[in-house]
């Protein structure tokens, strides 16, 4: 167990600049989800964490140490892959032993170790069978199972659950909340799908482009985006986005819906952004908003509506229960005011 | 129809290139088989009653040196073959995983060693091996043989290395395993069919060499089995009997080593084609 901390980190492969300046602290016990589109960096984040690329400039730290210039085994890290990197012609046991032998522990110390995380994870029916002979969840499993009996400080995960289907990935995910209630380990999960990283992380650190976009927990990045890049990513379906202009110290769109803002803003082009979740159709605003159905897509108890607006913008709003109007519908919506979120013309949030 | 027409003829071409690269083998087999009359007479009908002998066998397998040069075709074949697939993997490895200083400078000299024949050299290969010392020694062969394979096998094995997993090497790297025991324990199993199919492409040509056993090797200790059937050659008399025995007998070893490696041989040929 232990903290860890990036303090100005960048990556460049030649002149290209993978990571610029990432700062980041991560508490003892918590766990972290980069999150990002794919390119954003976040998988090469990891890699340099874990010792498998040089860094460039900047430093890593966990616990007390600098680990810069250490090996991935020497910074006691343990890594999970995507492809769960299973070692094909070892069976289970070997593959989740064959790195403690190196490490010089007791014979007794590793099988100790084996038949713990073989129990914690229900693999222990399944250690003297091949990778082959196992399923994706299974070799997920061990795959995890191998970085448990490393007791690493620091666990890391490379999107471990992309390469499994939908309904053994909702499974694993709430195994591997449970795994970390129960080691209580510092963890590191990068991870693509905002709903894993909504549901997992203590904390999520967005990424884009090589950069940090905001890090907090899923709350706050769900209701105080830092910026249109955050509001975008997080949440779906997508934040709807509207420009609009600043008179008379409130944001007006083109549709005529407005927000306060404050002075200094006066002329400028902002964004208003409003959540598909946050329309409230009738409502009692005394200015509601005209929107025509284009296209009404079922989910249950949900239902998503596409619409155009008077003046020809598009957005989604959510419909809850049954009886969702049809193609064509004329709907007058309403938004709280506190829903509102208010981005300045570079996208940072007012 | 036109998928039918084609593989109809793609057939045809390799039936018919199995068959010129088959039946020289078959005519020799056959032609051992029968008395020297015989082998001239009709040489391309199969052995009958009145014309089947053993003879040939009988003097070959009598001659007591037949052991000797069988001897030293497999140790020299089995020994290069080792040291070419030792050296050679543990060099496309290092090819492969690691970027040092020359490391695009090495890759390319051993490539060259692909295009040209080892056979040019061999001047400067027979002064050197006088100056060690090694003429008519089986470690001459051995450490020709080597260079001789050592380039094919390092381009094959590097193709198949990077084809292996990056996250198998990352890994093990987490796991702390030594980069040695990486390279022994993790990818030299994998490598299992790309080492047979290289252990096919080596031993062959070694097995058939004459040259270098003539120009280094030519002592009666050292010969190997090409250069000692060529005693049954004489510049007036050629005991043919003994010959195409002899060649009979010297095909069956390297026809075993084929069969033991061929399965592994087929999956890594066509381990690159096929997901």
């Amino acid at each position: 167990m232990a903290k860890l901390s990036l303090h100005q980190l960048s990556k460049s492969y030649g002149s290209a600049e993978i990571l610029k300046d990432i700062s980041l602290d991560i508490k003892n016990g918590e766990f972290v989800v980069l999150v990002g589109p794919s390119g954003c960096g976040k998988s090469t984040l990891l890699r340099l964490i874990a010792g498998l690329d040089p860094v460039t400039s900047g430093s890593i730290s966990i616990g007390d140490r600098i680990v810069n210039d250490l090996e991935p085994a020497q910074r006691k890290i343990a890594m999970v892959f995507q492809t769960y990197a299973l070692y094909p012609h070892k069976n289970v046991r070997e593959n989740m032993t064959f790195g403690l032998k190196y490490a010089g522990l007791p014979a007794e110390e590793i099988s100790r170790r084996v038949d713990e995380a073989s129990r914690m994870l229900q693999l222990q029916d399944l250690l003297t069978r091949k990778p082959k002979d196992l399923s994706g969840g299974q070799r997920q499993r061990v795959a995890i199972g191998r970085a448990i009996v490393r007791e690493p400080d620091v666990f890391l995960f490379d999107e471990p659950l992309s390469n499994l289907d939908a309904s053994l990935r909702v499974s694993t995910r709430v195994e591997l909340s449970r795994l970390h209630t129960l080691l209580k380990a510092t963890m590191i999960y990068v991870t693509h799908d905002q709903i894993e990283a909504m549901t997992l992380a203590d904390r999520i650190v967005v990424m884009n482009k090589g950069r940090i976009e905001q890090t907090g927990t899923p709350l706050e990045l769900y209701y105080q985006p830092a910026n249109l890049f955050v509001a975008g990513f997080i949440g779906s379906p997508k934040m709807n986005q509207f420009s609009a202009i600043v008179r008379n110290a409130a944001a007006v769109t083109r549709f005529g819906l407005s927000a306060p803002v404050k002075a200094s803003e006066e002329g400028n082009a902002v964004t208003i952004g409003i959540r598909p979740e946050h329309f409230v159709v009738g409502g009692e605003d005394e200015h509601p908003l005209a929107a025509r159905v284009e296209l009404v897509e079922r989910l249950g108890e949900i239902s998503h509506l596409h619409m155009s607006m008077s003046s020809g913008e598009l957005m989604i709003a959510e419909w809850r229960g049954r009886n969702a109007p049809a193609i064509g519908d004329r709907l007058s919506l309403s938004v709280e005011p506190s829903n509102l979120h208010l981005f300045d013309a570079k996208g940072v949030r007012i | 129809m036109q998928l039918k027409w084609r593989v109809g003829l793609i057939h045809c071409f390799l039936i018919a290139y199995s068959l010129i690269a088959v039946l020289p083998i078959l005519l020799v087999v056959m032609n051992s088989f029968k008395i020297r009359k015989a082998i001239f007479g009709t040489p391309l009908a199969l052995p009958s009653a009145e014309t089947f002998s053993l003879v040939g066998y009988v003097k070959v397998l009598g001659n007591a040196n037949i052991g000797v040069y069988f001897f030293n075709s497999l140790s020299v074949t089995l020994i290069s073959m080792a040291t070419v697939l030792l050296f050679g993997a543990m060099a496309a490895w290092a090819l492969a995983e690691y970027r040092f200083k020359g490391s695009n400078l090495l890759a390319l000299f051993l490539s060259i060693g692909i295009m040209v024949p080892i056979r040019l050299g061999s001047i400067s290969i027979l002064h050197m091996m006088v100056d060690l010392n090694l003429v008519n020694t089986r470690l001459a062969l051995i450490l020709v043989y080597t260079a001789q394979g050592l380039p094919m096998a390092i381009f094959i094995l590097s193709e198949f290395i990077s084809q292996i997993p990056r996250d198998l090497r990352d890994a093990a790297r987490c796991d702390g395993v030594p980069e040695i025991a990486i390279f022994f324990q993790v990818i030299a199993p994998l490598l299992r069919p790309a080492i047979a199919t290289v252990a096919v492409f080596t031993i062959v040509p070694i097995w058939n060499d004459l040259w270098f056993p003539l120009l280094l090797a030519p002592g009666n200790d050292t010969q190997t089995i090409t250069l000692g059937i060529q005693q049954f050659i004489g510049q007036y008399i050629t005991d043919w009997n003994s010959v195409l025995a002899a060649l009979s007998v010297a095909i069956i070893p390297v026809l075993v080593i084929y069969l033991i490696f061929s399965r592994q041989l087929i999956s890594g040929l066509t381990a690159g084609a096929v997901k």
